[in-house]
């Protein structure tokens, strides 16, 4: 979904800007609380994944491909806040060096891919989480949904810049049915690999998943820092 | 860190470069589903050209490298690398900061 230069009109350009500079001091604030000298590394090593991931196209119609956003996967893996941060690094690095997504809409693709599917895909994983039953295995539907529904969301959100700021004059209708077809096909292809990613950490080092430690509290109780001891009751 | 997470985070490493080096041979190479949207209704040419589109990585592709999948995996072993430095970079950064407070 890496918007190029041109789709979104420069006042609307803008203002995405100044709202991902927003949103990510809030973030670069929220990330000091999550980060510790496990996950700082983890969550870097998780933004060069997404990175590799981005690459990986994968065909979901004829002629139509779609590839990981990955916000909901960052924050399931390291939390909400740093998750944001970690595909922001991935835009920036992919708009700098690899011409992938315009410079002048860099702005506009943070705000569509790091924060709308972390918050999205986070917010749907934690209440999926509050239904499912509280075993460590229910995380992977529950992020799976969480993806699922974070990809037609940034869709969404991108028709409604269009809409403001379009440099075409296209009837909306077909932008919002087109957009959002496609991409919860894609949503179905970002459900299954941040399935089997957070899947597969669980089953090897399932303490290092930010969103996992709620089912933590027997094992964790006598180790857990002090700052945690608040949240795991 | 324990040797375990050290363990872990080197595995998680070396995935990730199998996964932009070798994999990526095989994505497709259609547009993405906002491409075609925007071909199928017509605003994809009020796309611009990217200002860095004569970058030494431009589109994934290694300037001066024939083979393509060689000119792919270079570019994903670069982007990879980089994106590594940076994140990890910023993180530690971050972490410290937290502790000093």
């Amino acid at each position: 979904m890496h918007v190029p230069d041109g789709f979104i009109n420069a006042p609307v350009s803008l203002a995405t800007g100044l709202v991902a500079v927003a949103g990510l001091a809030v973030c670069l604030r929220g990330a000091q609380r999550e980060l510790d000298d496990k996950t700082a590394p983890l969550a870097g090593l998780v933004a060069a994944f997404i990175f590799a991931v981005q690459m990986l196209n994968f065909p979901v119609a004829v002629g139509t491909s779609g590839h990981l956003m990955g916000g909901a996967l960052a924050a399931v893996l390291v939390g909400p806040y740093t998750g944001v941060l970690c595909v922001s690094v991935v835009l920036l690095v992919q708009a700098l060096f690899f011409a992938d997504g315009g410079l002048t809409a860099l702005g506009t693709n943070i705000v569509l891919m790091a924060l709308v599917t972390a918050v999205v895909g986070y917010t749907i994983t934690v209440l999926a989480q509050a239904v499912l039953p509280k075993v460590r295995g229910s995380l992977v539907p529950a992020a799976a949904l969480g993806a699922l529904v974070s990809v037609p969301a940034a869709a969404l959100v991108f028709v409604l810049l269009f809409a403001l700021g379009g440099n075409a004059d296209i009837p909306l209708g077909e932008v919002v049915a087109g957009m959002t077809g496609v991409h919860v096909l894609i949503g179905i292809g970002e459900a299954t690999i941040t399935g089997l990613t957070v899947g597969s950490i669980l089953a090897v080092r399932p303490d290092l998943v930010y969103a996992a430690r709620r089912y933590r509290q027997d094992l964790a109780i006598h180790h857990a820092p002090a700052r945690w001891a608040g949240r795991l009751r | 860190m324990t040797k375990r997470t050290r363990g872990f985070l080197a595995g998680l490493l070396i995935v990730t470069l199998l996964l932009a080096a070798i994999v990526s041979a095989f994505a497709s190479g259609s547009p993405d589903g906002l491409e075609r949207v925007s071909t199928d209704t017509g605003f994809g040419d009020t796309a611009e050209d990217h200002a860095l589109a004569d970058g030494p990585f431009a589109d994934y592709a290694t300037a001066g490298v024939d083979s393509e999948f060689l000119s792919t995996a270079i570019s994903g072993i670069v982007g990879v690398l980089v994106t590594a430095l940076v994140g990890v970079g910023l993180f530690l950064l971050l972490r410290r900061r937290s502790r000093q407070e």
